[in-house]
């Protein structure tokens, strides 16, 4: 795999800054749709880091790093988890058990709308830094 | 023969098992073995996918029709945990793989029991 | 406040795992790992009260009730458990500041205590939850944080050690799984006391029995027991040695929780031993595991592979005592779980201490270190002792209940290979401690004379955890109390 192509992949660019867009798009209406139909944090954040893996295939793994740099995946790994228990702690302090959504709204099935929004945006954070992050750590080896 | 034929699902479960269990034990190359493991995971997902399906059912979404013929979601659901896990199983063990790579130059299991055999205890 | 104890058992790791990803500082990181291990400690302790006052606690998560939630259950058996695991993580945390700093680079302090945390928070769901899919969950969460602080080790060889436990590891959980998906084909339930009511009456009992199966060797490849215990000894040899001190003191003691909780609170004891099924099986395997690994123990040079086979010979130790599913061999059995952590913890500690000063742990070469480091020796003899079995310590305790147990079902067999193994640590321990304080060295240069002794912040530990085994040792009745209360919990079934 050449991760420093020159000038000759014209094609190859052009079409990736194309899709790349529509990448996330599709990832965001995944994550942010799961909680009506199909979807959900871990697809959702598989294809969004997918976005991001083909622009460091395509355009080389130094200009995917200035846009989404280690430390900022590091602190998107960790504040995903936190985002999850956090929910779950927040749930506890409404006097629910851990992850009993429906304490936190008027209304149970309002709040587990609100619950399952972050534990799910929290999943999706995650896993998008911890795929990315993957691919940084494979692709950095010779 | 209805049994081979009507389970043909636990078939490919088999198969697919004793294949990956078989790459484990037979093939010498670390990543060759990865391999065999990840097939030995997606056998079982593949076993809970098996179980839940209903004759004649569809996907579990709710729907207002009391006759409504859906699979069993539940195995669903754990083997989208199991997945997750086999993921990072992978990842762990190739993490390894790359860093014994680097540190042996080798990822042949009988070559590396050769080197690990020659170093001193303790 | 206190009725969220249970789920805050697992949160505290768990949310300060990510706490230590983002501070990144090797001492800050280490400072919120030691504030959760504390704090999940302190929890753990007030749990083991309530249950020993109130009886069972359950926790609905999510507030959705069993069976269809997913429900912590903890009763006896699993509080002592928990105590044990975070009690050891705290306690090797202190000591590990030091070690690991000396072994690993700086700038990975972070991830390893970030690992750890997540190994607490791994084996500590195992033990407190009631649901036989999440105990998988967390049995990965748990083992794929211990397969990467293996190989943290020094050496090379820690690398593939770790692999070759991530293989070994990995098929046993995944039988795990596949024992899983067969109970619930066969009953409809994940919930282990559902499990419990509906397997007797279950229409696919072929199902039950395979599930039955794969959850034995998936439990057994876990926790070591002797023929399908390949992984261990290297793993314990070449991971950081703190490391080593807490997976020697609570892993392979969780996975063998997990084989009493399926054994007698799911299956139940009349399923599990009545059929003659494990009878063939389990005995002769947990026998023949303490009288070779102890035999094998005894030509190890290196210190710590000597402990590792020893560790092997007491997981034998401890199934024999379940085999028997006698109310007391139980008892033994649970014992010898809680006192063989912490003894085992000890004395990688003090071997800990040992490699920190002199840099190798090779037998032979470590004459006349009683002169040196007379502290960190006089503890490895003290729980040398306890390994052996001698009276006032907490392995004659142990070893004790599981004789009387073994001789109680009339099995005289049992009980005289109990002391020849016995016999055989006498040697392997001996043997060290011969070296340790009587053998004079040959040459005397300038390094092998004077004192220097580990640094306090790794004896401290080392001898509160001493200072516990020896407690444990003389007042033997306050173990076997709750020991024998989480016996009677388990041979009578799941309420």
């Amino acid at each position: 795999m050449k991760l420093y192509p020159r000038q000759r992949h014209r094609v190859l660019q052009v079409v990736t800054k194309l899709v790349i867009p529509f990448v996330l798009l599709f990832g965001l209406y995944v994550q942010f749709h799961g909680d009506y139909g199909p979807g959900g944090g871990f697809q959702a954040g598989v294809i969004f880091a997918s976005a991001f893996i083909l622009h460091g295939l395509i355009f080389g793994l130094k200009r995917t790093r200035d846009v989404l740099s280690p430390t900022v995946l590091r602190f998107m790994m960790a504040s995903g988890v936190l985002l999850y228990a956090g929910t779950g702690l927040v749930t506890m302090l409404f006097g629910g058990e851990l992850l009993n959504y429906s304490v936190l709204a008027h209304e149970p099935t309002h709040g587990q709308h609100w619950g399952i929004f972050a534990v799910e945006l929290g999943v999706g954070i995650t896993v998008t830094g911890v795929m990315i992050t993957l691919f940084y750590g494979f692709a950095s080896k010779r | 023969m209805s049994q081979l034929i009507g389970l043909y699902s636990y078939w490919i479960v088999i198969v697919l098992m004793m294949a990956g269990l078989y790459i484990m034990i037979a093939r010498y190359n670390l990543v060759k073995k990865i391999i065999g493991l990840s097939l030995f995971q997606t056998s079982i997902f593949y076993l809970y996918i098996t179980m839940s399906k209903v004759d004649g059912g569809t996907a579990p979404i709710l729907v207002d029709d009391a006759d409504y013929v859906y699979s069993n979601p539940l195995p669903h659901v754990l083997i989208l945990t199991a997945i997750v896990v086999g993921v990072a199983t992978s990842a762990v063990a190739l993490a390894l793989i790359v860093r014994i790579y680097e540190s042996f130059g080798t990822i042949e299991e009988d070559e590396l029991k050769s080197i690990e055999a020659a170093e001193p205890d303790a | 406040m206190i009725d969220q104890f249970p789920a805050l058992q697992i949160m505290v790791p768990l949310v300060a795992a990510p706490i230590c990803v983002m501070i990144r500082n090797p001492r800050w990181s280490w400072v919120c790992a030691m504030v959760a291990s504390t704090l999940a400690f302190l929890i753990s302790i007030i749990l083991l009260q309530q249950v020993m006052a109130n009886g069972v606690i359950r926790y609905a998560v999510g507030g959705w009730a069993a069976p269809s939630g997913i429900e912590y259950y903890i009763d006896a058996m699993n509080a002592a458990v928990l105590v044990l695991v975070s009690g050891i993580s705290a306690v090797v945390l202190v000591y590990a500041y030091r070690s690991v700093a000396k072994s690993v680079p700086a700038e990975k302090h972070y991830l390893f205590y970030t690992a750890w945390l997540m190994c607490v928070c791994g084996l500590l769901g195992i033990v407190i939850t009631g649901d036989a899919f999440n105990v998988f969950v967390f049995l990965e969460i748990s083992s794929l944080s211990m397969y990467t602080l293996i190989s943290f080790g020094q050496d090379r060889r820690a690398l593939t050690a770790s692999f070759r436990y991530l293989v070994l590891g990995s098929v046993g959980a995944s039988f795990i799984l596949i024992g899983i998906g067969f109970l619930y084909a066969a009953t409809g339930t994940l919930n282990m006391t559902d499990l419990a009511a509906r397997i007797p009456d279950s229409e696919s009992q072929r199902a039950v029995l395979v599930a039955f199966s794969f959850l034995t060797m998936g439990v057994l490849i876990k926790s070591a027991v002797f023929p399908l215990h390949a992984w261990l000894p290297n793993a314990y040899t070449f991971a950081p040695v703190a490391v080593t001190a807490f997976l020697a003191g609570t892993a392979t003691k969780v996975s063998l929780y997990v084989l009493l909780r399926f054994f007698f609170s799911v299956f139940g004891k009349d399923y599990s031993f009545g059929q003659h099924l494990l009878n063939g099986v389990l005995l002769p395997a947990a026998v023949a595991g303490f009288v070779l690994m102890s035999l094998v123990a005894i030509f190890q040079n290196d210190l710590r592979r000597m402990l590792a086979y020893s560790s092997v010979a007491q997981v034998g130790y401890i199934v024999a005592g379940f085999s028997l599913a006698t109310q007391s061999g139980l008892t033994a059995g649970i014992v010898h779980v809680v006192n063989h952590g912490m003894v085992k913890a000890s004395l990688f500690m003090a071997v800990g201490c040992i490699l920190y000063r002199v840099g190798h742990v090779h037998t032979p070469s470590l004459d006349n270190l009683m002169k040196r480091m007379p502290f960190t020796c006089v503890a490895f003899i003290i729980s040398g002792m306890g390994l052996i079995g001698v009276p006032l310590t907490v392995g004659f305790v142990s070893k004790f209940t599981l004789i009387e147990a073994s001789l109680e079902k009339g099995w005289w067999a049992i009980a005289a290979l109990v002391l020849l193994s016995s016999l055989m640590a006498i040697v392997y321990v001996g043997r060290v401690i011969e070296i340790m304080v009587f053998r004079r060295s040959r040459e005397t240069g300038p390094e092998s004379s004077g004192m220097c002794e580990a640094p306090l912040s790794m004896l401290v530990p080392l001898y509160v955890l001493v200072g516990v085994s020896l407690y444990f040792g003389i007042n033997g009745s306050a173990t076997l109390e709750v020991a024998g209360r989480a016996a009677s919990f388990l041979l009578g079934g799941l309420q």
